[in-house]
């Protein structure tokens, strides 16, 4: 029921563009069709290596969020001091957005993909860390207390409470930030690198005036993100069934 | 069971709540702790329970000094303490995850402890909850959240049951079913049972003798003995309506 809804609306959009590449005719909008083809034969060429630089870069990115600021979040929810100290910091880093920064962190970090890694990284540590403070600061002491009385001691609390008390908090934040950071990896890659889909779509668009490949890049950049944001659901489902339950 | 010898707590520096403080409880005694809020009827459940420590004096339940919370002793508070992610049958088996995570090393389980997914079933059927089991906290009544945290403490077999307030956020029906479970529980299988209340004819009710605290500092155990403790048809008990009467005059005081 749900994939069905999901296809029609694919099917409706991709109709929308057929129409309006009618309508227009310039080159600058080839027809989904051909942009179909070309993404077909740009497969077999270089396209999956860009794709494949690109996801790298994303998934690293996560991975490392995820280890660096759960456990920071966690400390900061139930650490009342702690969490003083740090949240007016927090306060002024979040709000900012952080692609301004990458001229910066091209600067200290090079043009490889250490820099590129430390973009997104710097975009989801941030939206993981508030909000997995936030869901450790609703595990009310009572809570905490009643299973120490089951005999769990600080090792069996972060089994039990602590560490399935922030995978939600954790997909959320990857939900609501996979868009961004699929972005920011877009302009990240713009800056002086030879790999990823970013660094593609520019090439085939404004350099060779390739737009069928450029489109078919576009394409390929939209999958990334909208696999990204499946997966996250598919796992939100999966490991957090309680929360679907009516 | 319980002795508590010159007992003194503080929250804040020179505002005792308890001094030298004691107090008692023989083995399979039901027990109600009652007075008004800020009285330190709760903090004297969680220094029983091993969550709080004493700034003076000695708590010794099972002839043993207490110095963490006990793994033969069971908590249940007023909110029940579920874990919202886990269903009620986990919920159940959370204190057994709990042993077998550690193994039966005598300081989060007990030594001879025995493991047995059997228990939860048992429990899960005693308390009425087989129907429930494969639900999540969110989808169950809150007289069914209850029965599941009671269910989570004594498949553990206790044998000292420490209950906070436990029915003060249930409706008045489910409230007094409840009461009449635990004091079939409580005959059944050799519990010692202590329940903080704020209510008098919950005190009244589950009961044998109830501890009143008032107004800090508490410095001597003021124990009323309930005559119509365990009678059939209590609340409509001459002995449990006087008691109700005596207390109400006492806490006003």
């Amino acid at each position: 029921m749900r994939g069905r809804t999901v296809l029609l609306a694919l099917a409706s959009l991709i109709l929308l563009w057929q129409i309006l590449a009618w309508i227009v005719n310039l080159s600058i909008l080839p027809t989904p069709w051909v942009v179909g083809q070309t993404l077909i034969r740009e497969l077999g060429r270089d396209l999956p290596g860009h794709f494949l630089a690109s996801f790298w870069r994303v998934f690293a990115s996560t991975l490392l969020a995820i280890l660096f600021a759960s456990p920071f979040g966690l400390m900061l929810g139930q650490s009342k001091p702690l969490n003083r100290f740090f949240a007016p910091v927090i306060y002024l880093l979040y709000p900012i957005p952080k692609v301004v920064l990458l001229p910066i962190v091209v600067l200290f970090l090079g043009i490889g993909d250490v820099s590129k890694i430390f973009m997104i990284f710097l975009i989801l540590f941030f939206q993981i860390l508030v909000l997995v403070r936030d869901q450790a600061a609703t595990l009310r002491p009572e809570l905490i207390q009643s299973v120490r009385s089951l005999g769990a001691g600080r090792r069996a609390l972060f089994r039990f409470v602590y560490l399935p008390a922030s995978i939600p908090a954790i997909l959320t934040a990857l939900r609501q930030s996979v868009g961004t950071a699929v972005a920011v990896l877009y302009v990240a890659e713009l800056f002086a690198t030879q790999k990823g889909l970013g660094y593609y779509i520019y090439l085939k668009g404004s350099n060779l005036f390739d737009y069928p490949a450029m489109y078919a890049g576009v394409v390929a950049m939209s999958v990334l993100g909208f696999g990204l944001y499946f997966v996250v659901d598919w796992l939100e489902r999966k490991l957090c069934p309680w929360q679907f339950a009516s | 069971m319980i002795q508590v010898k010159n007992l003194s707590f503080e929250y804040v520096t020179g505002q005792p709540v308890f001094l030298d403080f004691n107090w008692s409880v023989n083995k399979g005694e039901s027990w109600t702790i009652l007075g008004p809020s800020g009285c330190g009827k709760s903090t004297l459940l969680y220094l029983v329970a091993g969550i709080r420590q004493a700034l003076s004096g000695e708590i010794l339940v099972d002839g043993e000094q207490l110095m963490r919370p006990r793994p033969q002793s069971g908590l249940i508070i007023q909110d029940y303490g579920l874990l919202p992610w886990a269903s009620v049958r986990e919920n159940v088996a959370l204190g057994l995850e709990v042993r077998r995570f550690y193994g039966p090393d005598g300081k989060h389980a007990p030594i001879d402890a025995t493991l047995s997914e059997y228990d939860i079933d048992y429990w899960l059927d005693q308390l009425g909850l087989t129907n429930q089991s494969e639900k999540f906290p969110g989808q169950i009544s809150g007289g069914q959240r209850q029965r599941t945290a009671i269910a989570r403490t004594l498949v553990l077999k206790p044998d000292l049951l420490l209950m906070d307030e436990p029915f003060s956020s249930l409706d008045a029906p489910t409230r007094e079913s409840m009461q009449n479970l635990v004091i079939d529980l409580w005959k059944e299988h050799d519990l010692t049972l202590i329940t903080v209340t704020h209510s008098i004819e919950e005190a009244a009710i589950l009961g044998q003798k109830i501890l009143l605290l008032n107004d800090p500092p508490n410095v001597s155990a003021n124990v009323i003995e309930n005559n119509s403790f365990g009678k059939a048809e209590v609340r409509s008990d001459p002995d449990y309506q006087k008691l109700c009467q005596i207390l109400r005059e006492q806490l006003s005081r």
